[in-house]
C-alpha cells in the first residue's frame, strides 16, 4: 500500500462491463513527508475519497479483491482515508477536503 | 520481501472494514547499508510492531492477507517479523 493524495477525477463513457459504477480518480503518490513522489495514476475507489484529501492505495491483484465478491478490472484502489500520519518525517498534517466530492 | 525500519503510523477514520483492528504502518524499505531504499510505503501489522523497528516486510498480496489472517482482503504489503541481525557472507555478497 501506499500514501496518496486525490488530484481529480477521471470520466470513461466506454470501459469494460465490471467497471460501470466505479469511481475513477486521478491519484498522485505520496512519500512519508507528503510530498509528491512518482507519477499519477488512475485509481477505483472504494472509500468515496473526495479532491485534496490523503488517501492510502492498494495495488495489484488485491485492488480488485477491495469489492468482493465483485471483481472490477482494477490494478490499484484507494483503500483508506488518512486523517493523520505520526511520523518523524512528517511534519504537515494531511490536507483535508478542499473541494467538494465528485 | 523487504528489509524495512518503521517510521510511523496511519490513523484512517474511514478504511477497508478488513483493516480495522489492526496497526497501519508506515514503512522505510532499507539498503543493506541502512539507507533509505525508495519511498515509504503503508503496511498491516502482523506482529506488532511498533516505530524504529526493523522488520522483515512481504509486498506480495497472498501472503500479506495470510500474515494478517484476513483472506479476501485487499492486503498488498504486511510487516511480517523483526529482523535482529543480517549477515553477509565474505567473498560472495
Amino acid at each position: 500500500m501506499q500514501l496518496g493524495r486525490v488530484v481529480g477525477c477521471v470520466w470513461a463513457t466506454v470501459k469494460n462491463a465490471s467497471l460501470e459504477g466505479y469511481r475513477l480518480l486521478l491519484v498522485q503518490p505520496l512519500a512519508a513527508d507528503l510530498r509528491d513522489t512518482g507519477k499519477r495514476l488512475v485509481c477505483t475507489d472504494w472509500t468515496g475519497a473526495g479532491a485534496g484529501e490523503t488517501i492510502y492505495w492498494v495495488r495489484g491483484r488485491e485492488a480488485s479483491i477491495a469489492f468482493f465478491p465483485d471483481q472490477p478490472a482494477s490494478d490499484a484502489t484507494i483503500v483508506g482515508i488518512v486523517d493523520s500520519v505520526h511520523c518523524a518525517a512528517t511534519k504537515s498534517k494531511p490536507a483535508r477536503r478542499q473541494a467538494e466530492r465528485h | 520481501m523487504l528489509i524495512a525500519r518503521v517510521i510511523g503510523e496511519l490513523v484512517a477514520t474511514h478504511k477497508h472494514p478488513s483493516h480495522e483492528g489492526a496497526k497501519i504502518l508506515l514503512v522505510q524499505p532499507l539498503n543493506l547499508d541502512g539507507s533509505n531504499r525508495g519511498d515509504a510505503v503503508v503496511a498491516l501489522d502482523a506482529v506488532d510492531a511498533g516505530v524504529g523497528d526493523q522488520v522483515l516486510v512481504t509486498t506480495e498480496g497472498f501472503s500479506a492477507m495470510t500474515a494478517v489472517g484476513r483472506t479476501q482482503s485487499p492486503i498488498d504489503m504486511a510487516v511480517i517479523g523483526f529482523i535482529d541481525h543480517v549477515e553477509l557472507v565474505p567473498g560472495v555478497a
